[in-house]
């Protein structure tokens, strides 16, 4: 059984660039690599792949042509820049905000005691158990590249990370926040055509991290994210992505609270139309005390537009006062929209609260009348009623100003 | 310390700790019917699945039948996708058919079964001889005539059935189904196999090979059953199998309620038990099936207890059909059950209403399907899930919303309750939507026994497992309510019981 998934491996593996550097970075690879023969490339018959084929993601060329040439215009004031091509990273060296370390990985492999040497590639393999994510080792074992950012204190300018985008690209990006620090990301654009990135966010006692992530609208697109966090006590996880384009995007969260009274939120927004297909994939994993969680996904589907949410809530034994919470919510404007949901719950401790709720349907008739009635041609009402029911997931950003910067983005790519 | 004083917790004094200790292990239907069997030679191959058939004096159809879904079934791999563990089944270690020696010759009437097959009933609250209600239960003001039809099924064979002619008046055909077989082939051989196909499952493909009896109902048109049917599943051989099949048709217009339940003597080697239910309903038509199960769930260490694999499945053939599954699961060591509706018919209805506990060791992984096929079509899932113990508790459930199903409409709810910290509780729906005229709603939520509500019962003067079972009682009203009388009072008796022993 194992074998013919193990040659979809080695396919694959063979179209990518040889792994750079040495040392830490080669041994961490090479882990990796053996994880991914082990398992294998996800199949069709893959029971966290029900809802959306692998195939594109697996197969060793690209299915599409082209680089995605996105326009995000979002409004970030003085945000520190971070640009992310296919020949290299490059930012202001003279002008990194306090409090901010900045490597790359391609560099970090050179050094032998570096901070991200404990961290590479040790979420990714925690959050392949219990449900093993080949496309995560896939980042680990072959990245050409990706950003270190290690933030000590609180970072006052928010970090804006954009690509110069490619034909087919392997990103692994990763994230250390010490104790007490903060920092805020915002990541704009695909890095390529295809592309498959990883980020490990380790979130020290205390701290917090801001993510919030716009892909491009580019069509023709077919983006593999993942985001392997994990969270010390105290400290705070808010990751937010915004979805309008692309043919097929599967956005996966790995989310692991070790610490007591940590809380993580993971939110998105998407629509689309025609081809478009959008996979949020979640989970996350209570292993402490007083943790809290919030999962709330919002879905405007059209024209043959397919939506997928598959989210889960893993309560550890002994992790009593967990609250757990998952929305995952769709709008489907036509008859030939569709919406594919597995909200899980798996819970091993009594003194929990932890709830899921999931709905489906067309526009609110009611809501759709009233905005007729007081003058408002049908596409505006349409446009506003799918507006506010997104705006309810974009809420989930706690920095006002990108919130709001967000919602107008938003706003302004549905009018279009 | 002692031992003692480290179980005892703030709140619950010693007395409370010592009344659950004694209580453990109260199950109340555990003992063993000496009584002598026939055996057919263990284990399973052609030969046993053509024993089977001629031992029922099935024509040459069923037997290939059979055949054919054995074949199939020596192809198949055990399904390991549910969140239950078990040890590997010895296929060829059970016996496949064992029926009481007095039973080679079947009685013609009541009269004539064994006393001991009919003391073996009425111990368990199922007279077979034909009076209005069942023991145990007091007729309320103005149903004076209610009756209920039994059909009494013993290891692999039906005991016998009641109130036959009565029904017969009303067209209505209430026989095991291997009477059905050989009086009506051609209703057995339309319909068997017509909703769970031999090729269904690996369990329903095991079945439909070695399947000894069971039920069968034929609801003619327009016809309004007189009486409540049920059929009363008893275990009692070792090392036994029980595979029953039951089919129902209700024919258009027509109207059944049936209610199954099923007992198991305390053993410690774990037992088989896969069965098949398939439910056919026309134009109209409307079947209300209730279970209450509570096979031997194993003792508190998990050691003995009934694997529960079973497949039952309704099909909403007709126009404005409503088919309404309602099951109280508390027995069992492992349960596998997944009560399904298609509502295939326009403006057809499906409901699924479920309390499935979970106590000590046992594991259970049950819900429904709802697969909308006809426009207008509804469905509605009720679940409540308790674990207590060491038990993994499971709601999996399917809510499927084809293109053409316009209008459709699903509501569900499931709700789980831990008691103690030691279990777990687990909820995997999958929702699928592929049209926008529907509306689909799902609700679910994990909690633990509100204390608040506790101790308000403790302060009236309850005892803690008084005031929890009082408490769950209150969780599961919803199903308990959906139940018939007859078994709305066995039901809550067994919520209280089933959390025996799960306090403190």
């Amino acid at each position: 059984m194992a074998a013919p998934a193990m040659k979809v491996a080695d396919d694959r593996l063979a179209t990518l660039p040889d792994p750079q550097g040495q040392g830490w970075l080669v041994d961490a690879r090479r882990d990796a690599l053996d994880r991914l023969r082990a398992v294998g490339l996800p199949g069709r018959r893959d029971e966290y792949w029900r809802y959306t084929d692998p195939r594109p993601f697996t197969a060793p060329e690209p299915r599409v042509d082209g680089r995605p040439d996105d326009d995000v215009d979002l409004d970030l004031g003085d945000a520190f820049l971070i640009e992310v091509g296919p020949h290299g990273i490059a930012w202001d060296t003279g002008a990194v905000p306090e409090g901010l370390e900045i490597d790359t990985l391609s560099r970090a492999g050179e050094i032998d005691i570096h901070w991200a040497r404990d961290l590479y590639g040790t979420l990714e393999a925690a959050g392949s158990r219990p449900v093993s994510r080949p496309l995560g080792m896939l980042t680990t074992a072959a990245a050409t590249d990706g950003v270190l950012l290690r933030a000590f204190g609180v970072v006052d300018r928010r970090v804006h990370v954009t690509y110069a985008p490619q034909a087919d690209a392997v990103l692994h990006h990763v994230v250390r926040v010490e104790a007490d620090a903060a920092v805020t990301i915002v990541e704009t654009g695909n890095p390529g055509a295809r592309h498959d990135t990883a980020w490990e966010c380790d979130v020290a006692d205390a701290g917090a991290l801001h993510h919030v992530r716009i892909q491009g609208r580019t069509p023709g697109c077919h983006a593999n994210t993942h985001v392997f966090a994990r969270l010390g006590a105290g400290s705070i996880l808010r990751s937010f992505t915004l979805s309008a384009g692309g043919d097929l995007t599967r956005n996966e969260a790995t989310i692991d609270v070790t610490g007591d009274d940590a809380s993580a939120t993971i939110g998105g927004a998407a629509f689309g139309e025609g081809a478009f297909h959008h996979d949020d994939t979640v989970f996350v994993t209570h292993g402490a005390l007083n943790g809290e969680s919030r999962q709330v996904f919002k879905k405007v589907l059209r024209s043959g537009a397919t939506g997928v949410f598959q989210g889960k809530i893993l309560v550890k034994e002994g992790a009593q006062k967990t609250d757990g919470y998952q929305i995952s919510q769709s709008l489907l404007l036509d008859d030939d929209a569709v919406f594919l949901a597995k909200p899980e719950l798996e819970i091993y401790a009594d003194d929990v609260a932890c709830s899921h709720g999931s709905t489906t349907g067309a526009i609110d008739e009611t809501a759709l009348f009233y905005l007729r009635s007081r003058g408002v041609p049908h596409d505006q009402a349409v446009t506003l009623l799918v507006l506010s029911f997104l705006a309810e997931a974009v809420d989930e950003i706690e920095d006002e100003a990108l919130r709001a910067a967000v919602t107008d983005l938003m706003a302004e790519w549905l009018r279009g | 310390m002692n031992a003692l004083d480290t179980d005892i917790r703030e709140g619950v004094d010693r007395d409370t700790v010592e009344a659950v200790k004694s209580l453990s292990g109260t199950y109340k239907h555990g003992w063993n019917t000496e009584i002598e069997m026939e055996y057919a030679p263990k284990g399973l191959s052609e030969d046993i699945v053509r024993l089977i058939s001629a031992k029922n004096d099935e024509p040459e159809w069923m037997l290939e039948w059979r055949l054919d879904a054995y074949r199939r079934w020596t192809k198949l791999r055990e399904p390991r996708w549910a969140m239950v563990q078990y040890p590997e089944i010895d296929f060829q270690d059970q016996y496949y058919y064992a029926r009481p020696a007095s039973m080679a010759e079947k009685p013609k009437s009541l009269d004539e079964v064994d006393p001991k097959l009919l003391e073996t009933y009425k111990k368990l609250g199922i007279p077979l001889k034909e009076q209005a209600i069942l023991a145990g239960v007091e007729a309320p003001e103005g149903a004076d005539d209610r009756k209920v039809a039994v059909d009494a099924v013993f290891d692999s064979v039906s005991v016998g059935t009641t109130f036959q002619k009565e029904l017969a008046k009303a067209g209505v055909i209430f026989c095991s189904i291997s009477e059905a077989v050989r009086e009506h082939p051609d209703l057995v051989r339309k319909y068997l196999g017509s909703v769970i196909p031999a090729s269904d499952n690996y369990y329903a493909t095991l079945n439909a090979a070695v399947f000894s009896d069971g039920s069968f109902v034929y609801v003619p048109k327009g016809v309004r059953c007189p009486m409540e049917l049920s059929t009363y599943f008893r275990i009692n051989a070792e090392n036994t199998g029980q595979f029953e099949r039951t089919l129902i048709i209700a024919d258009e217009g027509s109207y059944v309620s049936y209610l199954e339940g099923c007992t198991a003597p305390q053993r410690d080697t774990a037992q088989l038990h896969a069965a098949c239910v398939e439910l056919v309903l026309m134009d109209d038509a409307e079947i209300k099936y209730s279970t209450v199960q509570n096979w031997y769930p194993g003792d508190e260490d998990g050691k003995g207890g009934i694997y529960n694999f079973v497949t039952k499945r309704a099909d909403c053939r007709g126009k404005r059909s409503k088919v309404m599954w309602t099951q109280v699961e508390t027995g069992s060591a492992v349960t596998w059950k997944y009560p399904s509706c298609i509502l295939r018919g326009d403006d057809s209805q499906g409901e699924f209403y479920s309390i499935a506990i979970a106590n000590n060791m046992q594991q259970a992984d049950t819900g429904t399907k709802m697969v909308h096929l006809g426009k207008n079509t509804k469905s509605r899932i009720v679940s409540k899930g308790i674990s207590a113990g060491r038990a993994q508790n499971t709601y999996r459930g399917l809510v499927s919303m084809h293109p053409k199903a316009k209008d459709s409409r699903n509501y569900t709810q499931c709700d789980s309750l831990l008691i103690g910290s030691a279990c777990g509780a687990h909820t995997v729906p999958y929702i699928e939507v592929r049209n926008n005229s529907s509306r689909v709603e799902h609700e679910a939520t994990t909690s633990k026994v509100d204390d608040d509500q506790l101790f308000y019962c403790r302060s009236r003067g309850m005892d803690e497992e008084e005031a929890v079972a009082l408490v769950v009682n209150g969780f599961c009203k919803e199903v308990l309510q959906a139940l018939p009388m007859e078994f709305a009072m066995e039901a809550q008796q067994l919520v209280a019981i089933s959390l025996e022993g799960s306090v403190g």
